[in-house]
Order: C-alpha cells, then sequence, then structure tokens
C-alpha cells in the first residue's frame, strides 16, 4: 500500500524489517506480521495489560503504540524471557504456584511481573499489588500471582 | 522396570497446561490462520431501541478489499432464527437485526473483507437511518407495559409473566396454597421487608469471544473453531441453523481465555461466520473486541427481589416470601429464562425454614439479555437469602452466626427435601460453620471491630452461608441432557490417551483428569494424556458450567477406564496364568505392574500387557483385541456444596471508600482432587463475588445508552483490590457420584456478595441503615454516614 512506511524493530534479539501502514498497532504487528501470538490483546482501551511487553527494558501495552513509534527500539516479547527447560524464574514461578488460570493474561502478567523485579527485587506483597495493578485477570483473583512472583523474587 | 507411583489424587499438583501457556505458545481462537481467511465486522445499532427505516451500505461496498456486505433483512433468506435451550414462550431473534433494533449494540449488518481493519472500516461507513422508540429500562416500569413494548406480542413487556414456588405450590396440578405461608406471617413476633437488587454484571472473560469458521465446498464440511465452554452444543446448533447435518460438522475449542458462562451460549456472529463461509466458500474469522463485548456478550445477574421475613424472637426464622422480578434484557439467550429460576429454587437457603413462598416474573427491557454468569442465578439467591437473615439479627440484637445456626438443615437432616423441590444431597453446616469461626477468630474479630468503632473508625464484620446446586444434572434439569462423555484407551505402548467431552477454559482438567487416571491405572501422570475441546476428536459431550467437571465429566472418565482396566485385567490374567479360570477383578494395578492380590511378585508390566492386547497372540477366550472403551454417564441428581464466609471491611467516614481488610472463607466442595486448583478456583469466585459487592456494575441511561462499556467505566477488580484470602475447608462427599465431588467453580460467588454487604452494614450500623444495594460505591456510602441513613 502506498502509504506504508518502513520499520526496523529488534524483537527477541532478531531484527525485523517491514513495511507497515503508520495505524498499525505494535500489538498487531507483533501477532500478525511476525506471528508472535503469545501477546495477547484484551481490550481497546489500555486498560487490561494482556499485551504488555518490554520496549528498551520497559513494560508497555503494545495496543498503545504505533509499530512506528517502535521503529529503532527492541521488543521482548513473551516468546523472547525463556524456553522450556531454562523458564524465565518468573514463569517459573507462574508454573510453581498456579499463577494462571486460561492463561489468557499470563504473557502480559509474566511480562509485567519481569519489569517489576527488575525494578525492584525484593518487592512486599502491596508493591506486587501495584506493580501488577496494570494488568487484570478475571481468573485468579490475583492471590496465586503474588505468589508466583514472590516465588521469582525469591529465587532471584 | 518398574516405577513407584504414588496417590495422585489430593495432591497439589502443578498443572500439565501451563508450560505451553507460560510461554505464550497457546493456540486460542484469533492465533489461528487458514489460507485465504477472510475477517468479519458487524455495524452495530448506537441505539437501544428503534425501527430500522433504511441501511445505507454503498460506501462500503465500494470500498477496496471488502468481499461483501450483508444487512439484517438479507441474511433472514438463509438464516432462521437463533434457537433457545428454555420451554418459554420467546419471541425471534435473528443473529443479526431484521427491521427493529432492541438493544444497543444489536448488529444490524456484516462486512466481510480482507483484513480487519479494512473490515472495520467499512462497517463504520455503513448508514442506518432509524426511527427511534422510547427505550425501556426500568423494569418495573417495563411491567406497566411502559414507555413502550419491547415486542409487540409480549404484552406489559412479561417474558415469563409468572412462576410460583415454594411451600402449598402444587407443579403438576399448578396450585398455590397460600395457607402454611399467611399462619407463619400471622403468628410471627416480626416482620422485616426489603428491596433488594443484584445488579448486572459482565463477565469479561478476559479472552473475549471470537469465530473462525471454514466451510469446505467439495466436502459439505463446516469446521468451526470459537472461544466456547461446549464446542459439542455449538456443533448441534450451528449444524440446525446452517442446514449442513451434525455428522458434517466439526467444532472445536481451541485454548479458551476464560469463560464464567457467557460462552455457553452460541451468540449470533458464530451463527454468521457459518452461514457466510459457506455462502463464499471461504474461511472466515470474527474476533469480538472489548467495546463489543461489553455491548454484546450476555451479561449477568440483573434481578430484582421484594423479600419479607418472619419469625421468633428467639432468632427462629418461620416464613420467607421473595418476589422474584428478573430483568432480562431485550431477548432470550440460551438460558436466559432458566437462571431466574435457579435463583428460585435456592431460596431455602441452608435453613430449615417451615413456610417460603416465591414468585418470580421476567421482563423484556432495551439491553442486553441477561444469561449464566458464574453462579448464574445462584449468588443472587443467596444474597437475598442471607442479607434478609442478616437482618433478622440485627433486628433481635443476635450473632449473625448464631441466627444461622439456629436455622440451619442440622446434619442428621439430609437427604433434605427443601420447600423449593430441591433435594439437598449431604451436609453438616454447623461444621463448616464452626470452622469458619475458629479461623477467623470471631469473638476476637468483635472485639477488634468494637474497638475500632469506639476509636471513632467505621469498622464491621459479615458473615455469610452458602449453598449451590452443582454437578448439573440430571437430564431431566438441562436441555441439552445432563449427562457428560469420556473415552479411555491404553495405546499399545501402555501410555494412556483419554477424551473429556467437559471443554474446559482455565479449570486444569487435564491435570485433574491425569491425576485420576494415574491413581486407576498405577502409572505415572506423565503417562496420561487427555483430549478435550474438539467435537472430531471427542466423540460427545455436554461441557463445562454449573460447576460440572469434576462431579459430572471426572465420574464418567472413571466409568470408561474402569471399563478397559477391566478388560486389561483380563489379558493380564491370561499372561500371567495362561492355563487357569481367573477372576480379573482380583487383578492389581500399581507401580506400572499388574498383578493377583495374592501374588504381588509375580508381575506383568502394564507396558507388555498393553501390547499384547493389539497382538493377542494367542487370544484369551470371550476377549476382543484393544483397548479402547468409552463411556455415557449422568447423575441421579445434582450437588450441593456449600460455604461459610466471614469478611472485614472499613469505610472511610471522610470520603466513604470501603476497603476489605480480611476475607475468611470455609468451603465444603466434597472430596478434592486437586487442593492447589481448587484453591485457584475459589479465589477466583471470591474476586468476581467480591467485584459484585464493592465496585463492578452494569449501567444503562434513560435512554438505554451503556454507560459502563469500557474498562475506563466498568470497574474491573484489580490485585490491588484484594487483601489475602484464607481460607480452608471441610470435606463432606456427595453420594450422587462414586467420586464423592461436588464442584467448587462458581462457589465464591456465592458467599462473598452478602458477606461483604452484611460488613457494609455493620460497619454504618450507627447511621441506623438496614440495608445497601451493590455496589458499594463510595459516594452512597458517604450519603448513607451524612445524610441520616438514607443512601
Amino acid at each position: 500500500m502506498a502509504n506504508e512506511t518502513p520499520v526496523s524493530i529488534k524483537v527477541n534479539g532478531k531484527e525485523e524489517q517491514r513495511d507497515v501502514e503508520p495505524r498499525l498497532l505494535l500489538a498487531h504487528f507483533l501477532r500478525e506480521d511476525l506471528g508472535l501470538t503469545g501477546t495477547h490483546i484484551g481490550c481497546d482501551t489500555t486498560q487490561c495489560g494482556a499485551c504488555t511487553v518490554l520496549i528498551d527494558g520497559k513494560s508497555v501495552k503494545a495496543c498503545t503504540v504505533f509499530a512506528v513509534q517502535a521503529d529503532g527500539s527492541e521488543v521482548t516479547t513473551i516468546e523472547g524471557v525463556g524456553a522450556e527447560g531454562e523458564l524465565h524464574p518468573v514463569q517459573e514461578g507462574f508454573w510453581e504456584e498456579h499463577g494462571l488460570q486460561c492463561g489468557y493474561c499470563t504473557p502480559g502478567m509474566i511480562m509485567s511481573g519481569i519489569h517489576l523485579l527488575n525494578e525492584n527485587k525484593n518487592p512486599s506483597e502491596q508493591e506486587i499489588r501495584e506493580g501488577i495493578s496494570g494488568n487484570f485477570c478475571r481468573c485468579t483473583g490475583y492471590q496465586h500471582i503474588v505468589n508466583a512472583i514472590q516465588y521469582a523474587a525469591k529465587k532471584g | 522396570m518398574a516405577v513407584v507411583t504414588p496417590k495422585m489424587i489430593g495432591e497439589r499438583i502443578k498443572r500439565r497446561e501451563d508450560p505451553r501457556l507460560i510461554q505464550g505458545l497457546g493456540t486460542y481462537v484469533d492465533d489461528i490462520k487458514l489460507p485465504g481467511m477472510l475477517h468479519l465486522a458487524f455495524k452495530r445499532s448506537d441505539i437501544a431501541h428503534g425501527i430500522i427505516k433504511s441501511i445505507d451500505v454503498s460506501e462500503a461496498q465500494s470500498m477496496p478489499g471488502v468481499e461483501l456486505v450483508i444487512t439484517g433483512a438479507e441474511l433472514k433468506e438463509f438464516l432462521p432464527p437463533m434457537p433457545i435451550g428454555t420451554p418459554f414462550p420467546s419471541p425471534d431473534h435473528y443473529s443479526v437485526a431484521v427491521d427493529r433494533v432492541r438493544y444497543q449494540g444489536e448488529p444490524v449488518a456484516v462486512v466481510v473483507a480482507a483484513d480487519r481493519y479494512l473490515a472495520r472500516d467499512a462497517a463504520d461507513a455503513i448508514v442506518v437511518d432509524y426511527e427511534v422508540l422510547p427505550a425501556v429500562i426500568d423494569p418495573e416500569v417495563a411491567m406497566q407495559g411502559q414507555p413502550a413494548l419491547v415486542h409487540e406480542a409480549f404484552e406489559n413487556n412479561l417474558a415469563v409473566p409468572y412462576v410460583p414456588g415454594g411451600t402449598g405450590f402444587d407443579a403438576e396440578a399448578g396450585t398455590v396454597d397460600n395457607s402454611a405461608v399467611d399462619k407463619a406471617f400471622a403468628e410471627a413476633d416480626f416482620t422485616l421487608s426489603q428491596r433488594m437488587m443484584n445488579q448486572r454484571l459482565a463477565p469479561t472473560a478476559m479472552e473475549a469471544r471470537g469465530v473462525v469458521a471454514h466451510y469446505e465446498p467439495g466436502k459439505d464440511t463446516l469446521t468451526i473453531w470459537s472461544s466456547t465452554q461446549n464446542p459439542h452444543i455449538l456443533k448441534t446448533f450451528v449444524a440446525a441453523l446452517t442446514g449442513i447435518p451434525d455428522n458434517q460438522v466439526r467444532a472445536i475449542a481451541p485454548e479458551v481465555g476464560g469463560g464464567f458462562g457467557c460462552k455457553i451460549n452460541i451468540y449470533g456472529e458464530d451463527y454468521v461466520a457459518a452461514a457466510l463461509s459457506k455462502q463464499l466458500g471461504k474461511p472466515l474469522k470474527w474476533i469480538e473486541d472489548r467495546s463489543e463485548a461489553f455491548q454484546a456478550t450476555i451479561h449477568g445477574r440483573g434481578i430484582l427481589a421484594y423479600v419479607d421475613i418472619c419469625g421468633k424472637n428467639d432468632g427462629k426464622v418461620t416464613g420467607l416470601k421473595i418476589k422474584l422480578i428478573a430483568d432480562i434484557g431485550a431477548y432470550n439467550m440460551i438460558l436466559t429464562a432458566a437462571i431466574p429460576t435457579l435463583t428460585m429454587l435456592m431460596l431455602n437457603g441452608t435453613y430449615d425454614i417451615p413456610a417460603i413462598r416465591a414468585e418470580l416474573t421476567e421482563v423484556f427491557t432495551n439491553k442486553m439479555p441477561t444469561d449464566a454468569y458464574r453462579g448464574a442465578g445462584r449468588p443472587e439467591g443467596t444474597y437475598f437469602v442471607e442479607r434478609a437473615m442478616d437482618m433478622v439479627a440485627r433486628h433481635l440484637g443476635m450473632d449473625p452466626a448464631e441466627v444461622k445456626r439456629k436455622n440451619f438443615i442440622k446434619a442428621d437432616q439430609f437427604p433434605f427435601a427443601t420447600q423449593m423441590g430441591a433435594v439437598y444431597d449431604s451436609g453438616d453446616y454447623e461444621k463448616t460453620l464452626d470452622l469458619a469461626l475458629k479461623n477467623a477468630n470471631w469473638e476476637g474479630l468483635k472485639a477488634e471491630r468494637d474497638r475500632a468503632k469506639s476509636e471513632g473508625r467505621l469498622v464491621g464484620l459479615g458473615v455469610s452461608f452458602y449453598v449451590e446446586v452443582c454437578g448439573l444434572g440430571p437430564s431431566a434439569s438441562l436441555p441439552t441432557g445432563g449427562w457428560e462423555y469420556s473415552s479411555v484407551t491404553v495405546e499399545r505402548s501402555g501410555k494412556v490417551t483419554a477424551t473429556t467431552g467437559s471443554s474446559p477454559h482455565g479449570q486444569g482438567n487435564e491435570t485433574t483428569f491425569s491425576q485420576m487416571l494415574a491413581d486407576q491405572f498405577g502409572i505415572p501422570m506423565s503417562d496420561v494424556t487427555i483430549l478435550h475441546g474438539d467435537t472430531g476428536v471427542v466423540k460427545q459431550g455436554i461441557g463445562t458450567f454449573g460447576s460440572r467437571s469434576q462431579a459430572v465429566g471426572g465420574t464418567v472418565l472413571m466409568k470408561a477406564g474402569d471399563k478397559v482396566k477391566d478388560k486389561m485385567a483380563r489379558f493380564a490374567a491370561a499372561m500371567l496364568n495362561p492355563n487357569e479360570e481367573t477372576d480379573a477383578s482380583e487383578m492389581v494395578f500399581q507401580d506400572g505392574t499388574i498383578y493377583f492380590r495374592d501374588a504381588p511378585g509375580n508381575s506383568v508390566t502394564f507396558a507388555d500387557v498393553a501390547a499384547y492386547a493389539y497382538v493377542p497372540v494367542p487370544l484369551p477366550e470371550g476377549l476382543d483385541p484393544g483397548l479402547s472403551e468409552q463411556a455415557f454417564w449422568e447423575p441421579s441428581n445434582n450437588t450441593y456444596p456449600y460455604g461459610c464466609h466471614i469478611s472485614m471491611i472499613e469505610i472511610d467516614r471522610d470520603t466513604g471508600e470501603p476497603k476489605l481488610l480480611k476475607l475468611i472463607a470455609v468451603d465444603d466442595c466434597g472430596t478434592v482432587v486437586n487442593p492447589l486448583i481448587v484453591e485457584g478456583q475459589i479465589h477466583g469466585g471470591l474476586a468476581q463475588g467480591i467485584g459484585q459487592a464493592m465496585i463492578e456494575e452494569v449501567v444503562y441511561d434513560d435512554d438505554g445508552q451503556l454507560i459502563t462499556g469500557s474498562f475506563m467505566d466498568y470497574a474491573m477488580p484489580r490485585a490491588t483490590d484484594f487483601p489475602r484470602f484464607e481460607l480452608d475447608k471441610t470435606v463432606t462427599p456427595t453420594p450422587v457420584n462414586p467420586l464423592g465431588a461436588k464442584g467448587v467453580g462458581e462457589a465464591g460467588t456465592l458467599g462473598s456478595t452478602p458477606c461483604i454487604v452484611n460488613a457494609a452494614v455493620d460497619a454504618l450500623s450507627e447511621f441506623g441503615v438496614t440495608h445497601i444495594d451493590m455496589m458499594l460505591r463510595p459516594e452512597k456510602l458517604w450519603r448513607i454516614i451524612n445524610q441520616g441513613g438514607k443512601s
């Protein structure tokens, strides 16, 4: 299409170059153009946090960023944080502590948890609850998610 | 080599579902891409009530990338009205409105385009001209036939004019004898009356709805992926409506991102995707966005009650009258009309009340229809009864826990036939109450509250006791049939593959069902695979709702497992003792081996027996090759789990803002297969119940505009809204199934709402308040504090 703009974004360590519509959301770019479907979309008003990714190390809701705005930055999605056998401690915490049920909010919740622990290695329960308050979960009542992040914090 | 297989049932086993989900490798419906797939978008009504005068699709149709634009009137030619699952009279409900819209968000036209951005652009370009009609919003006004009729054929907007129930109601004769109820109220020491609203809620599964439909013309087959709780019901309904035979339809529930009841329904968008895929011969995808979900996915609750309760001054409740008015919205969905009847069924609560009269009226309004939302009718009933019981305690100046105890159905009264026609299976309510009071340190909490109050703080305590109907149920209680289906196959390798009609969306069935089969066969859990959610793989099924997975789905899994085990035992016996007739029931399956009970030293491995069963040379007499069996099973009755919740809240005297300080719950769901998963279910239910009590409410304005149409306006609970929940359990198995499991998925939503409102009333007792309608908006509480008890 005529109005497409080139972007170059490093996603999970790999340089990705595409021509995109200026209105294309980063969340759709990751999901549709790159096939990274672990980033979920749960709302259209930037409340739910299911699409949380890290951009240059900061947690960001990928539905609130246009792909063109991420041009030149480094993006980490759930697919880039750990794999079976070498899970990230936050992923491991979610598994050990039953921090998920349907799993839909989980990738975004894990990314927020990673960011939280990057900023604060030893958060209190209240700090954890505040740290994930930009992420909705309808299944768990959050208690096991708090436990999961505490598990990861303990593991360091 | 034999492996030692510890008993798995009852253990805190971490879930087998999680590795894929924590890596972002789950496949939800929006993750499915098919070659040549097109996208749907729906043009929706932006008014609540009106006649469609014209629809101009010309601009939309001419946009590049648009394949088709079609209106409701055009779709009606090949897509009949949607079926429902209740016996009440119902107006035609088309997938897309034909000539009149009845709620904001009702579809009026459909676009098919090359991608989802284009489809939305084209839908926005459709222009609809309406003759606006008055919106019917208040159900009590609607019952007077004002300000308009939602459906011309339903006088006074009465969807269900009158359903009686309770003491003296003869269902067969259709007669009501009020003498016992009248006598109870005439002879009572006191009567308390209260109007109570159980407000509308939005289910808000984190994954909204979505569907991919793929019709293949050469084969006349349809494969439909949908975010559903019950793919087999989806298959049946879609087949019926599209005219594709049901043996040519395959429905798949991929990873489903939460349901909470709202994904039981088959919605217009599912039917449209299927029908248009058939018409175009191309795969189609529709993904609901959150704004659409608020408007056009079913709502829950929405029941108003007029409650009268009477009793003696010693705390004994002698009579209850409850008049229910259900604001069901614009149409009947699959279970819409049935949900309030579950409210009625549970009005006996956990009490031996000698006289109860209930009446139910269901009313059409210009709102999204209501249907099953976690608890589905029972939280409403629990709320009304438990608020009324608390009012009795407050009136008499008695401890609310002691009023409950005085009126409880006693342990030796089970099975207990209620005034409402239910037969409670088992229970020991006092035991559960005692444990909850002990865990809460009830006397200490009361002292703490009194101390806080003496310091001028507004602190209150609430206690509630619930019973719910679960494990649905005998076929007489469900229009789809109340059974469940399973198959169990021991593969040639000795691995086990099971299928289940219980189609989970977060419940962890792959884990709990693997635990069960591991115990049954004496093999490691990792040797078991559970398949679900695909009608091409799971031959039959009903689905996951009404807290039935473990009680019904788990039981039928055991039944299918038993059949295979019995056959496998006979193969094993033939291997161990080829020349003698042996009793296969004496075979023990343990640690990956099979042996005679009295000869454990002489065993064969599970894997060797499996291999033999598929190449049976020689074939034992009376046996056919192979190890694969299936089972159907339905319970003889529902199950009735129960529990006690206690809360402490504080309300800010200056701002009216409430804060939940403590939530103590003791639940009894019978046998627990995996305590970790059960705790997760209770936490989730509590969060939804606390959300209802404190912050959630679907609001329409007088014109029928949805005020709470996004997460900016609908208060979805966050992690900071909750304290750490303190759980415990009692275990009273049900006699209804051999596992003894009752179900727990909805439990948390039942006890929590009255528990919290009771606490709020307690906190504000100094202002003379006796009832506060949910939710506990700070402004409402501030008015009570500042305006002499009036909310």
